[in-house]
């Protein structure tokens, strides 16, 4: 499986989709242009397009309220191939497996990660509840750039079990379990304790490591600073709004000022209840830079699979200089370091040329299978630490083309919301003038 | 901003041909002792003052402390430019504390009972621990006595009283004072002492009152409000200034995104000192004209109330003098 290091995707992937004029519209299709590449984008499209409630029994036979995404797949255009018009359902659960599943068997790719399974960094309008329909339209949206981004990748778009989640309903947890990823996965003791013992991990995977948990810290600030200004933002609308109502009560006692003040209570108003849409949209931003914090984890996901094969090839690597010593000093019989062996040949007098002939052979035989070790190991690791670069940098191109575009927006929202602000009050002013 | 110039004396009762009515509508009938369209024309607002007429010219600046045993204040120097007769001097240049400003408005209060006399600052400052020397309190405090003086200094008739003339030009103030804190406690008793209800008062005094209630309300909740939004704008504050530098943190990381990312915590920063300007401007130039406001109509409460208390005087007298006849003509 040879990761496709021909040319990039273009751009336009998944969260140029998610400008606000198209989230509003949600059942519709989010045509990808990609020039070249052999993305499953190109000749598929992917929505999740609706949410819907379901009650069911869980695994502890409890009675239980999900909701249920409605995945639909068409070809891209009438002359694609293979491809029929398909839906349906899948829980959240589902994508957790799907994605466990990928990870595993793909340790050097940077998998996208999947929206929040509980609304967490919030700002006050926001519940925290997982049934409240804002965070389920959200959700929906995360859960289709999150196909995308899959079907969009070089190498995990051309998976089968990633194929049948799209198009197939029927036993595909069975398939997916058949497979036997969870045997393969890596326990996170044996990760945790190569990170600590590897002697020489490749040094861009050291720095990879840094920045992933830099940029964790300085988005989750980043996150959670903006939610409290978002918070502060919407009171100083507000109380705008208190404006409107005591001009409108004030306008009733006057004559000459009566419309005047009728008119600019009313643009106070206005400018109140603005603010509303100007933070859901700014959430949109919010969700564009979750991503990227959730995709940290991905990243030192990657890193660590290379400490732990580095690991386990400097463990294969040491264990076979081991045999090599014991080699020579039983060759020599000369003892070097100090042995229980050589102890006990102090003790016990020396053993017979049968023996120690006999230990040779045992040597020479493990000595082999000890360089053939190396050898896989050495391979293995330079494999991954080439098709997992090759990744990274993708990563890295999509990640810098991503947030820079998600910047601009967020410029632009920030200047429309002043352009906004400055109408209501020079409207507000014209009223003042007039009176 | 609306400049609110004193009133200028416009033509008599006798010469109002014109439609006259109140700001809420009700019209003005003119058959009461105190003719209320007098009244009207003092409240009309009137911005194209004659700069050619003008003969008295008075500004207060160079605010300074004083330290004595007693207690500390300050002084602030009154200076007078004039060609009138009435004064002897063509300039003059004296020190004033706040007692005294105060003390001249009492005077041109009661000697001039039926003119709007201009609100002072207020006395006391009311917001907790402000420093009473702190520069911006001192200047605040000097813009509004110099806009004091110069709405009487422009006024056709209080310009001319004599109390006015001699705080401008006395070289000791405290001995033409001396009689006058007497006489005004005399006064003041007066009014606090009207339990007498009125038989009837005219319509358009009533409704002017109700008007000033209504109206004194609403500037109240306005300032509320006001000081509410800028409370929560420095809330706002608070935290965009904590935004900005995380983009920056944030930069240092980076590569490609280095630029883009400093360029959002500079325009934070921007946005942040915007609002600062806009903060401040509210409380210095907005605030302090509702707060006038207010005490003009406080003012103007005064003067009804006085208006009030004539009208209950009067009627007792006529009672008296009813009384009386009866007791005559029973007696003959």
């Amino acid at each position: 499986m040879m990761a496709d290091s021909g040319p990039k995707e273009v751009a336009v992937i998944g969260n140029t989709d998610l400008t606000s004029a198209e989230l509003d519209n949600n059942i519709k299709n989010t045509m990808v242009e990609i020039e070249k590449g052999t993305s499953l984008l190109r000749k598929m499209e992917i929505s999740v397009a609706e949410a819907e409630k379901r009650t069911g029994k869980n695994t502890v036979n409890m009675q239980e309220l999900y909701t249920v995404y409605l995945i639909e797949t068409r070809p891209v255009d009438a002359l694609t191939e293979g491809i029929t018009p398909d839906s349906l359902w899948r829980r959240y659960s589902e994508f957790e497996l799907l994605r466990n599943y990928l990870l595993v068997t793909y340790p050097f790719v940077v998998v996208a990660p999947l929206p929040e399974k509980r609304a967490e960094i919030v700002w006050h309008k926001l519940s925290a509840d997982n049934m409240d329909p804002e965070f389920v339209e959200r959700r929906r949206v995360g859960l289709e750039n999150f196909l995308h981004r899959v079907a969009s990748h070089p190498v995990l778009c051309n998976d089968n079990i990633f194929y049948i989640f799209l198009t197939e309903d029927k036993d595909w947890k069975e398939m997916v379990y058949e497979t036997g990823f969870q045997a393969k996965a890596d326990s996170r003791l044996k990760a945790v304790n190569a990170a600590f013992r590897v002697k020489n991990p490749d040094g861009r995977f050291t720095e990879l490591k840094h920045y992933s948990d830099d940029l964790q810290t300085v988005l989750s600030q980043l996150l959670r600073v903006r939610a409290r200004v978002a918070d502060r933002l919407y009171g100083v609308y507000k109380v705008h709004g208190n404006y409107g109502r005591v001009f409108s009560e004030w306008s009733a006692i006057e004559k000459e000022m009566g419309d005047g003040l009728q008119s600019a209570g009313h643009h106070m108003d206005a400018y109140a209840a603005s603010v509303d849409d100007i933070l859901e949209e700014e959430e949109h931003y919010a969700d564009q830079l979750k991503e990227y914090l959730f995709y940290t984890d991905a990243l030192r996901a990657v890193c660590r699979k290379h400490e732990l094969t580095q690991f386990e090839l400097e463990m294969v690597a040491l264990d076979l200089a081991c045999k090599k010593q014991q080699k020579e000093e039983l060759v020599t019989g000369t003892v070097r370091t100090f042995s229980l062996k050589g102890m006990t040949s102090k003790l016990f007098g020396q053993e017979t040329a049968e023996q120690r002939e006999a230990k040779l052979q045992v040597l020479e035989h493990q000595l082999k299978e000890g360089e053939e070790a190396v050898k896989e190991k050495n391979t293995e690791s330079d494999e991954f630490v080439k098709t997992a670069w090759v990744d990274i940098e993708r990563f890295k191109d999509q990640k810098d083309r991503d947030l820079k575009e998600a910047l601009i927006s967020y410029a632009v929202m920030q200047i429309s919301m002043c352009k906004k602000g400055i109408q209501v009050w020079t409207n507000a002013k014209e009223c003042f003038n007039k009176m | 901003m609306t400049r609110f110039s004193s009133p200028s004396q416009k033509q008599s009762a006798q010469e109002s041909a014109r439609d006259l009515s109140l700001p809420n509508g009700t019209p003005v009938e003119t058959s009461s002792p105190a003719s209320s369209s007098s009244l009207l024309n003092r409240l009309q607002l009137d911005d194209d003052l004659d700069g050619e007429t003008r003969d008295l010219f008075v500004t207060v600046e160079d605010p300074k402390k004083h330290v004595s045993t007693m207690e500390t204040y300050i002084t602030y120097k009154v200076a007078t430019k004039t060609t009138r007769v009435e004064f002897d001097l063509p300039e003059y240049s004296v020190r004033r504390r706040y007692q005294d400003f105060d003390w001249l408005r009492t005077k041109l209060e009661d000697t001039q009972p039926t003119h709007l006399i201009p609100p002072l600052p207020e006395k006391f400052v009311m917001k907790g621990v402000v420093d009473r020397f702190s520069e911006e309190f001192v200047e605040t405090r000097r813009k509004a006595l110099d806009k004091f003086m110069k709405r009487v200094a422009d006024h056709p008739v209080l310009s001319f009283n004599e109390h006015f003339n001699a705080f401008l030009s006395a070289k000791d103030l405290d001995k033409r004072r001396g009689l006058a804190l007497l006489s005004k406690m005399g006064e003041s008793v007066k009014y606090v002492t009207g339990g007498y209800k009125l038989r009837s008062r005219p319509v358009e005094f009533s409704a002017m009152g109700d008007y000033l209630d209504m109206f004194t309300q609403k500037l109240g909740t306005i300032d509320r409000i006001a000081q509410r939004i800028i409370k929560e704008q420095s809330e706002y504050q608070v935290e965009l200034r904590e935004y900005g530098p995380v983009y920056t943190t944030w930069a240092l990381s980076e590569a490609e995104l280095q630029e883009p990312l400093e360029g959002v915590a500079s325009c934070v920063a921007n946005c942040s000192n915007a609002l600062d300007e806009l903060t401040q401007d509210m409380s210095e130039d907005f605030l302090p004209v509702l707060r006038e406001y207010v005490l003009y109509i406080d003012s103007m409460k005064i003067v009804l109330k006085k208006r009030d208390n004539i009208q209950a005087e009067y009627e007792t007298k006529l009672e008296a003098a009813a009384f009386r006849k009866e007791e005559r003509a029973s007696a003959t």
